[in-house]
């Protein structure tokens, strides 16, 4: 008979070993438990609480020592005293949790996962948007859901779209969450399929951020989309946020009801980014671990602060430091609370307000089990357009205290009431007048042909008789084909309504093309003057003041400025802020990094915001945003073309924290309303304009330009190495890869923007310039 | 015809090409302190996109320009006293010493002794059915060819063109395209040398390949 498997050589002392060793699997797995939460504890801390975790670590030896050489009487009851003391220490632990340990904690390989929500918090699921690393993007995890609840003895099925980032418990493939510009994609396609089958969708929000890549559909310009179509989705969103890392965060956020767990972090940039700005550091520095723990401190990113700003709706309490795939009490509660978010987004739009009390009361019991309860998800037609407006008025509510307001209270009353008056004045003047007054010009118009018919007949004669007679339109001709073009009829200076300052300094400057092109130096009076900061040889277009547009594009004296009391602060209170704001109003003359205007090309009337870049860097904060939400209010309200033009924006302002953050979702709210309204909306680049604001409501808009010589994207080189390891070639970020991506439509040069504006506001607006 | 030994030994006495920077336009020169012997460097990177080691500072009209090495090499001699003078454009500053390369080498070489015949257009290239043959049971080598012969196909977008090879009439030295690949307009397809040449050739690099040491 043939020898099935070959048997180990006998080993006496292996045998003895096992004989000795008296621990059963169930003693191992709990060891191996302890073991896992105890390198967890020394994880998340970081070297801190040390004389906790060493004794924790004293007790488990010793109990592994004794339990492998078999000397334990009664191993079960010390495992579970030895339980409950891990618990008890890390009970203590939790009240000495700092913001950045809760960084830690959510980006431990043991913190829950999507796949471990969607195992125990729903009943069933399907995967739909690939399988592990098969899929378009392994770190966007999309799944259809369900959940059975019971009313008395019927079960009730109800579907859910669940869509979130995939950490993957630290997979590589699955890149810590951090999803491609394809993946958010993916995202908004199945949130339009929820759409479609009208079920609820579930977001679950586990990202650093996004993964900073230009490649088609490229990372700002997908973000942009997202929020944009989630602004306007007609069926529930609930999202949960664990780790909200800014704009990937945002491009699955914009949520009916707002979770976060209590051991998160909601920020607008990564603890070690802040610290890389705050210290000034150069590519490849360090931060010092203090200067990290400092910044998670004042950026305010724990789910109490956001709860407190009024970002978040609710948290979701988390067992001491934080929830791992074993905790299913945890489980048991999330899944409460995503129930209670559904039910309530749900009940809050139904019509029959007595019965609507009745019911949100009962799901707002924290005593009540949801399992038990049937609320159908669907909706009306009537109901979903009552949620879409809820939710664009409850981003468009949000963080305006952390800007300051400092309209004088007339100013402010003034305004609601020409808002009030020049509302109903609107809809006469468009809905009522311009429709007959279609009617009575196109008489009108036909009166007038018949006229001038009649006319030229009548006038016939005498026109023969004039056309022989040696006039002066021959003589006009003649001077114009012969003579050379004179100095004074050009006005070469005086083209320019408004001059750079830097024109009066008498030196030259290199163009940056010159290696490539051998572009002579420019001498400074001509290139600031007269050739608008172009080089005369390349076309390079140098930086210009934010004065020089506002002077320049728009008609002389039609630039009326509004809001201009509304102030940048420092609502966060982050140390040393407030200074280096008051530096930068001093240095631009204006309040804040946004200057909202009202403004004429050639009588074309329009609303211009401009983010300036020339305040700290053009970030936006929650003035800014303030000022272009109100901005976008007052062109829909008027009824005017509405231009954001972007000198210069460096993303959003990062000691604003979430305040600055939630202008991504706010702003594009405002802009979709603007858009929907059947407003024009158009976005002009100019030198650097990146992260926050372009991957929201500027991005967003259907009809993007850019000045030559601009750099657009996600994140900058630096970032870009910093986060993915990859190497950026030179000119990455130039408005043309931005042209060739389809990101922007075109590409202008800063001496045409003036007529190039026009044409696109009389071709893409129409002759009904102001409304479709 | 060029004797190749006679190249090889010119090149082996001055086994360096100096390159001598000079100001691109007037100005007042700051040299940035560098003495004779001292090591500098070209441009670096993967796209050649940080300047190499900083020579002096042009300065007109209140524009300080930078001047960089353009190449690796070894400084020579520095014209030290133009510091702070102000010079004409096309003044010299100094002398690099650049040393050859075993690729420039080869390709100083190869350029004055073969004939590349560039391609016309981007596209796939491939030897006519007789030629490829000939290629395949000998070598390139043993294909002669002649100003008008038709030599390759161009295939591009499912379109084939056949393509005349033109210039002297020698063997093919070196074949640079592969099949399936696109190439680029301009880039050569082969170098073709006069066969009595071939070995001589031959020899050269060979010696340059194995006994060239780069510095």
């Amino acid at each position: 008979m043939p020898r099935l498997s070959a048997a180990p050589p006998y080993d006496k002392q292996s045998a003895l070993r096992r004989v000795r060793n008296k621990m059963d699997n169930n003693i191992e797995k709990r060891i191996q438990g302890l073991t896992d939460r105890l390198t967890y504890a020394r994880d998340i801390f970081a070297g801190k609480h040390e004389e906790d975790i060493k004794l924790l670590e004293e007790k488990l030896a010793v109990f592994v020592g004794r339990a492998q050489r078999g000397e334990l009487a009664d191993p079960y009851n010390d495992v579970v005293a030895l339980e409950e003391l891990f618990a008890f220490v890390e009970k203590r632990l939790e009240n000495a949790v700092t913001p950045m340990d809760m960084v830690r904690i959510v980006r431990h390989p043991q913190r829950i996962c999507l796949r471990d929500i969607l195992e125990n918090v729903y009943d069933n699921f399907t995967e739909v948007g690939g399988q592990d690393e098969h899929s378009l993007d392994p770190s966007m995890l999309i799944a259809r859901a369900v959940i059975t609840r019971r009313r008395g003895k019927k079960t009730y099925t109800q579907s859910v779209m669940v869509i979130g980032q995939e950490k993957g418990h630290g997979a590589e493939f699955r890149n810590g969450g951090s999803v491609k510009p394809w993946g958010n994609a993916k995202a908004l396609h199945y949130m339009s399929v929820a759409e479609t089958e009208g079920i609820p969708i579930h977001t679950y929000i586990f990202t650093p951020g996004s993964y900073p890549i230009e490649d088609y559909p490229g990372a700002a310009q997908q973000i942009a989309r997202n929020i944009y179509g989630m602004a306007g989705l007609r069926v529930p969103i609930v999202a949960v946020i664990s780790e909200g890392g800014s704009g990937g965060a945002e491009a699955i956020g914009l949520a009916d009801k707002r979770l976060m767990l209590s051991h998160g972090y909601y920020s607008v940039i990564s603890p070690e980014g802040a610290a890389a700005i705050e210290g000034r550091l150069k590519a490849g520095q360090r931060a010092t671990p203090e200067l990290i723990e400092h910044c998670a401190g004042s950026l305010k990113i724990t789910a109490r602060d956001n709860l407190a700003f009024g970002y978040i709706d609710r948290v979701v309490q988390e067992p001491p430091l934080g929830a791992r795939p074993y905790h299913f009490d945890f489980f048991r509660s999330l899944r409460q609370e995503v129930l209670r978010a559904t039910d309530e987004v749900v009940l809050n739009h139904r019509k029959w307000p007595g019965f609507r009390g009745l019911a949100v009361a009962r799901v707002r019991n924290p005593e009540a089990n949801l399992d038990e309860m049937h609320i159908r998800w669907g909706l009306s037609a009537a109901a979903k357009e009552r949620m879409v407006e809820h939710r664009q008025q409850k981003f468009l509510r949000l963080s305006r205290e952390a800007a300051i307001d400092n309209r004088p209270f007339m100013a402010k009353n003034m305004a609601a009431l020409q808002d009030w008056l020049i509302t109903p004045w609107m809809h006469v003047k468009y809905d009522f007048f311009r429709k007959h007054q279609r009617k009575i010009s196109t008489f009108m118009e036909e009166v007038g042909n018949e006229v001038e018919m009649f006319k030229n007949r009548l006038l016939s004669p005498w026109y023969k008789m004039t056309r022989r007679l040696p006039g002066r339109q021959a003589e006009d001709k003649a001077q114009e084909l012969t003579a050379l073009s004179t100095w004074t009829d050009d006005s070469r200076r005086s083209r320019w309504n408004y001059l750079s300052p830097r024109y009066k300094i008498d030196r030259t400057l290199t163009c940056p093309n010159s290696e490539s092109y051998g572009c002579l130096d420019l001498w400074g009076p001509d290139l600031f003057a007269e050739f608008a900061g172009v080089c005369s040889h390349c076309g390079h277009h140098f930086p210009m003041e934010p004065e020089w547009y506002v002077k320049n594009v728009f008609d002389l004296d039609s630039v009326y400025e509004f809001n201009s009391e509304i102030e940048a602060g420092n609502p966060l209170a982050f140390p040393g802020f407030e200074e280096r704001i008051a530096e930068a109003q001093k240095k631009n003359g204006t309040k804040s990094g946004c200057m909202t205007f009202e403004a004429r090309i050639d009588g074309i009337k329009m609303v211009v915001a401009m983010l300036m870049g020339t305040f700290r860097g053009g970030s936006v904060g929650a003035a800014e945003g303030y000022k272009f939400v109100e901005a976008a209010q007052r062109a829909q309200k008027k009824r005017y073309p509405f231009l954001a033009y972007v000198h210069g924006t460096a993303g959003i302002r990062i000691q604003e924290g979430t305040n600055g953050v939630i202008q991504m979702p706010r702003c594009t709210v405002a802009v979709r309303r603007y858009v929907e309204s059947g407003g024009l909306y158009m976005v002009l680049y100019d030198t650097n304009s990146f992260a926050g604001p372009v991957a929201s409501f500027l991005g967003c808009s259907p009809y993007q330009f850019a000045v030559r010589s601009s750099n657009i994207g996600f994140a900058g080189p630096g970032v870009i190495k910093e986060t993915t390891g990859m190497d950026i070639p030179p000119k990455y970020h130039r408005s043309y890869h931005a042209l060739s991506r389809g990101h922007i439509q075109g590409i202008w040069d800063r001496r045409q923007i003036r007529a190039n504006l026009k044409q696109a506001l009389l071709t893409i607006g129409g002759r009904n310039l102001y409304y479709r | 015809m060029i004797n190749i030994s006679e190249l090889l030994d010119e090149i082996k006495a001055s086994p360096y090409r100096e390159i001598t920077v000079r100001t691109p336009h007037t100005g007042r020169v700051t040299f940035a302190g560098l003495k004779p012997g001292q090591d500098v460097l070209g441009p670096q990177g993967q796209w050649k996109e940080r300047p190499g080691t900083l020579l002096a500072t042009l300065e007109r009209e209140r524009n300080p320009k930078p001047i960089c090495a353009t190449e690796k090499g070894i400084l020579d001699s520095i014209h030290s006293e133009l510091e702070g003078q102000y010079v004409e454009a096309g003044t010299p500053l100094m002398v690099i010493r650049h040393m050859l390369t075993k690729d420039e080498v080869e390709y100083l070489i190869l350029k004055k002794t073969l004939h590349l015949f560039q391609a016309p257009e981007r596209a796939k290239y491939y030897f006519t059915p007789e030629v490829d043959k000939k290629i395949r049971a000998a070598d390139a080598h043993s294909v002669i060819v002649r100003d008008g012969m038709e030599l390759m196909i161009m295939s591009r977008m499912k379109r084939e063109v056949p393509l005349h090879y033109s210039g002297p009439e020698g063997v093919i030295y070196a074949v640079y395209f592969k099949y399936n690949e696109n190439i680029d307009a301009g880039a050569p397809l082969i170098g073709v040398c006069p066969q009595d040449q071939l070995p001589a050739i031959q020899d050269v690099i060979m010696r340059v390949r194995t006994e060239w040491t780069e510095k």
